[in-house]
Parts: C-alpha cells; structure tokens; sequence
C-alpha cells in the first residue's frame, strides 16, 4: 500500500506545502515545532480540510480539492495515534480497544483483540481505567486502540513526546514491531533524531511548513546541509553495520562496517543482525595517519568529501568511508592545521564508549549498550 | 407535633400537584434544554446571540410578564394556544398543563446553562479520536459526548425541577390559582397567609418546600462535584 499526500494549505500567516509518499514501513516526518508536521497528518486524517491537495492510499482518494472531494475522518480507516493518547475517560481499557471494531468490515475475528493485546504487552490493564495507567501505558493502549479499528495507515503524532527516556524505552521496541509486523504505511510525527534515527525507514524532513529533503536516514545525516533542520547537538551520520563477533575477554561486541571494524560495549544480540549505529559528529576525531599509541579502539579510514560551512569556531566534514557517509565536527584551527581538503585521505577516531544507548537502531533494543566500559 | 404533620386534602393536593407539574415540566424541557446548549456551545449560525438572549430572557424577566406574555400566546386565544388545542386538544389556559409550561420557560435558563457548561468542558479531542476510530457524528455524541456531560445534565434537570417547585409570579399570572388544578405549593402557602387562621398550614407548607429545596440542592451539589471530577479526569486522559 501507498500512501501519497499533496498539500497547499494556509493557517494564518503560516503556509503549508508539502508532497510526499509513503509505502509500508515507517516514514518519520521530522522538524522543529512549528514545522507543520501535525498538520500533515491531519489533513491525511481529515481533520483538515486544505485548501487545495489531494490524499490518496493506492488508487482510494480521500481527499481532493480539485474534484471536490472529502471523505470524512470516520470513514477514511485511518489509525491515529495523538501525543496525548486520548483515551475516553469513562471506558475501561478493554472497552477503548473495542471502540473502533464494532465498525470494521468484514468478519470478526475473535484473536485479534488477544494478538494485539500480546504485541503491546497490555493484557494486565484491559480492566482499569485510563486514570490509573501510566503515561507509557496509556500510549500502548492508545496504539492498540488505532490498530484494532484495523487502518489501512497509521499515523502517529509524536507518541512519546509526553514520556520519560524510561517510559520511551519502553514503547520504542513495540514500534519497531509494528514497523517490522504490521504491513501498513505508518507516518510518525517526531522532532526527535535519536528516535527518527532508529524507527525510520524514510525521513521527510520539514521545514516551515516544505519539505527539505526526503531520503534514508542514512542518506538525510549524511548530509551537512540540512545541519541547521535537523540540529547541530545530535548530529552524526548512520552506519549500516553488522554484529560479527564477541570479545568475551573485554565486554567488546564486534560491529562489521563497510569502511571496516567497529568495537562497541557489549551487545546482547545474535550474530549476523543488522544494526543502525548512529555517530554523532562530536564523537568523531580526524587523523592524518593511522593512529599509534592511542587508547580509542575503533580507526575507520576515509576520504574528505565535504567540508561544510563555518560560521563561528566550529566546521563540520564529511568523510567518505567505502561509500558510507561519516561527519565529524572539529575546529576551524584544525581543519586548517591539518590541511584538510576535499579528496584527502585521513583516519577518523572514534571512542568505544561513544556507543551509548542512543547510537543504536534497528531492530533490536540497545540492552546493555550502555554497560561501563573501558575507554580502550 | 401533630401539627406538623396533620396535612389537611387541600394541603396533601398542593403538595402532590406541585411535584407532578415540577417533574413534567422538568422532563419535557429536557430535549429543548440539550438542544438548545448543543446549538449555543457547538454552533455557528447567524442569530446565535439572539437565541442566547431568548434562552436567558425568564432569568431576568419579571415573572409576571413571562406569565403574562404566555397568557398571550397560550391563551385560549392566542395563536399557539390555538394551535395546540386544535392539532393535540392541548390546552394550556388554567389547567395544570399550563402551570408545568411556566414552570418549564422559568427553569429553562438553568437547565440549559448547567448542560453547556458541562458541554463546555468536554475535551473535543476526545470526539476527533473517536472518528478516526469509525464512529459517525452521531455516535460520537451517543458514545462520548452525552455520557461525558451526564451530570451536566443531570445537574441542569434539577436546577429545573427545583425552580419549578418555587415558581410563583408567571404560575398564577398564566393560570391562576385553582385548588386541585393550578394550586401549587407557593400560591398555596400564598392564600394560607392570606386568610384568617392559615398560619398553621402556611408554616407546614414552609416546612415541606424547604425540605425539597435542600434535598435538591444536596443532590446537585453531589453531582456538580462527580462532574468536577469527571472533567479533571477527562483532562488528564
């Protein structure tokens, strides 16, 4: 299935213009607050109406301004789960489930509620009241209720803004099976790069209300550009690696690169599984020989590709290394002591414990990933 | 105490009449009361102002002109009264009918503040969740919006009901005062001041319509706080 949105809408002084598509995995739509990104999914919910754009999964238009047609939210199958859950306060948890299915097509089937109510590990709550659950509590019941009304799209806005980095823990591992179990376009609001960077299959990166730039992760942190949209402080290009071996001796898991090894604090997942790791520019040093006498682990030659704008002491470079992006940031001085030019070959440096529990994503949950360990 | 509780017929009527009308007058403003807050809290419609000021208008009318601006329109005569009579065979003029209609138009203000205010509070994006759940308008009313302003309701249809009880001045204007037809508890109480010897029974009449009034009063004080709480919950959620 396929999702694809047209939009040209005016809210007050602020201009929404945004063109994208979205197939089954998860497409993030990151920015800033203000960026739009909530009204997007509004519109694809229709709880907006543009004033000119068009929404249509496959060959189903929902919305169309040109030909004048909307269909209103209730009968779009369209799961929407909001920052704030949303539950009905005066239905139990089992009922909130059930609200949308009396309305579903088709036969019922009688495991889907206990399918669901598994997935989300939400069989203990199914008697209380929305009052007594915690906030990550609510935010599962709350996804359960979307996906029990069966939708042919998901649409999340910002499901874990309201919860704690516990309470988001927590919930990350259920979206990533939804994202990896659940074969419908799911559209999630975020302006959270730790968050976008493990869930997305797809970024759309928004910015005062148009869209700046739609790839990969991978592809859309490679680029030194877009910095100033996606936020200098979490910056940090993504690998695509994976699990190859275990130091039992040193409390090292083995990471294989495509510009070579990586050795991270141990990892409690099988071999051979592919992982995301993010590394954040700060994290990264630049050498101009393959370093001797150093105590950091993990050397990943390179080449310069892009030195990216200065203003200011600080100067972000992007490395080729065997095809995958890597970015480092360092001082201007430095950049130019180095002599550091598009085309040259250097050696970027990156600590061990650098991999905290954020540089991890994909499919598994990082356990352990921040366990101490030896800077090495 | 004999006293106090020696009710004579006329006494037991006035009381027994007094409920009956409170309670039909209470009940049949009920779908005209939620309509009205719908309207007044959800609509947009050119004329919203002047169906508040309508709505309000029995609050801060004298009641004797509200009565007497019925009497006109419900009046054997007059153009509604004649309609009713003729379409149903509803009359209103000097029957109880008439004294549950005054009732009726003076609580009305009431029942429908209590019912938009609660109305009010609702979260409305708790009706937006429940159609991208596939619930059409009106079952999102049914589902979530009535059993979320119940005591709301509940509160305004109490309100009425003990507004009703204490209607005087638009009662006996509209339908004056006959024993056993338009005679309720104050005009009872009225005419017992007004005769020699009527002390006794005006002070027991007394008597019963503070009772009501305080079990009224404690019951929508109990329901305004299960609303309170209910709305603090439906915030939270």
């Amino acid at each position: 299935m396929t999702l694809s949105v047209t939009i040209d809408h005016r809210l007050g002084n602020f201009r929404l213009a945004a063109e994208f598509t979205a197939d089954s995995g998860l497409t993030a739509l990151f920015g800033r607050s203000g960026a739009g990104k909530t009204s997007v999914i509004n519109v694809i919910a229709g709880l907006i109406r543009p004033d000119r754009g068009r929404v249509a999964i496959d060959g189903d238009v929902l919305t169309d301004t040109a030909r004048r047609r909307f269909v209103p939210p209730h009968r779009r199958r369209i799961g929407y789960v909001f920052q704030e859950g949303r539950l009905f306060p005066h239905m139990t948890v089992r009922k909130n489930l059930l609200y949308g299915a009396r309305f579903t097509a088709g036969p019922r089937n009688a495991g889907e509620l206990d399918q669901i109510v598994g997935l989300l590990g939400i069989g203990e709550l199914l008697a209380r009241r929305p009052e007594n659950l915690s906030g990550g509590e609510k935010q599962r019941v709350a996804i359960g209720r979307a996906l029990l009304a069966r939708p042919r799209v998901l649409v999340m806005d910002e499901p874990l803004a309201s919860l704690d980095e516990a309470r988001k823990g927590e919930i990350l591992p259920y979206i990533e099976r939804l994202r990896d179990e659940m074969r419908i376009p799911i559209v999630y609001v975020s302006h959270s790069i730790p968050e976008v960077a493990r869930l997305a299959t797809t970024l759309v990166v928004l910015s005062e209300g148009r869209v700046a730039a739609i790839g990969t992760p991978s592809e859309i942190m490679g680029r030194l550009d877009l910095f100033p949209l996606t936020g200098r402080v979490e910056a940090g290009a993504i690998l695509n690696t994976r699990v190859t071996g275990l130091d039992a001796r040193f409390g090292l898991s083995l990471l294989r690169a495509a510009a070579g090894e990586l050795r991270v604090p141990r990892l409690d997942i099988p071999l051979g599984t592919a992982l995301r790791v993010r590394i954040r520019a700060r994290d990264v040093m630049i050498a101009l020989a393959p370093p001797d006498g150093l105590s950091a682990l993990n050397v990943l030659p390179g080449i310069v590709a892009e030195i990216g704008h200065a203003d200011g002491p600080i100067v972000e470079i992007r490395l080729d290394c065997a095809g995958e992006p890597l970015i480092a940031r360092l001082t201007r001085r430095s950049v130019e002591t180095l002599a550091l030019a598009p085309g040259r070959q250097v050696y970027a440096v990156i600590k061990s414990i650098a991999f905290d529990h954020h540089a991890f994503a994909g499919t598994i949950s990082a356990a352990g990933a921040d366990a101490d360990a030896d800077a090495g | 105490m004999g006293w106090l509780t020696d009710f004579s017929a006329d006494e037991l009527t006035a009381i027994r009449l007094s409920l009956w009308v409170a309670a039909w007058a209470m009940a049949c403003s009920l779908p005209f009361g939620l309509a009205a807050a719908m309207l007044l809290a959800r609509g947009r419609f050119w004329g919203k102002s002047l169906l508040n000021v309508i709505v309000h208008l029995p609050l801060v009318l004298p009641p004797v002109v509200t009565g007497y601006v019925l009497l006109l329109l419900f009046g054997r005569r007059g153009p509604l009264g004649q309609f009713f009579e003729h379409t149903i065979g509803l009359v209103f003029a000097f029957r109880w009918t008439g004294a549950a209609l005054a009732s009726a138009v003076m609580g009305f203000p009431l029942m429908v503040r209590a019912i938009r205010l609660s109305l009010d509070a609702v979260d409305r994006r708790l009706e937006d969740a429940a159609a991208t759940l596939g619930a059409s308008r009106i079952f999102v009313f049914l589902t979530v919006t009535l059993p979320l302003i119940l005591p709301g309701i509940l509160a305004g249809m109490i309100l009425s009901f003990a507004r009703s009880l204490g209607e005087f001045g638009a009662t006996i204007t509209f339908v004056s005062n006959i024993p056993g037809e338009t005679q309720t508890l104050p005009t009872a109480i009225y005419v017992f001041t007004q005769v020699p010897g009527g002390d006794l029974g005006a002070l027991r009449l007394t008597l019963v319509a503070v009772a009501i009034s305080v079990i009224a009063l404690f019951a929508s004080e109990a329901v305004a706080r299960r609303a309170a709480r209910g709305a603090a919950q439906g915030g939270a959620a």
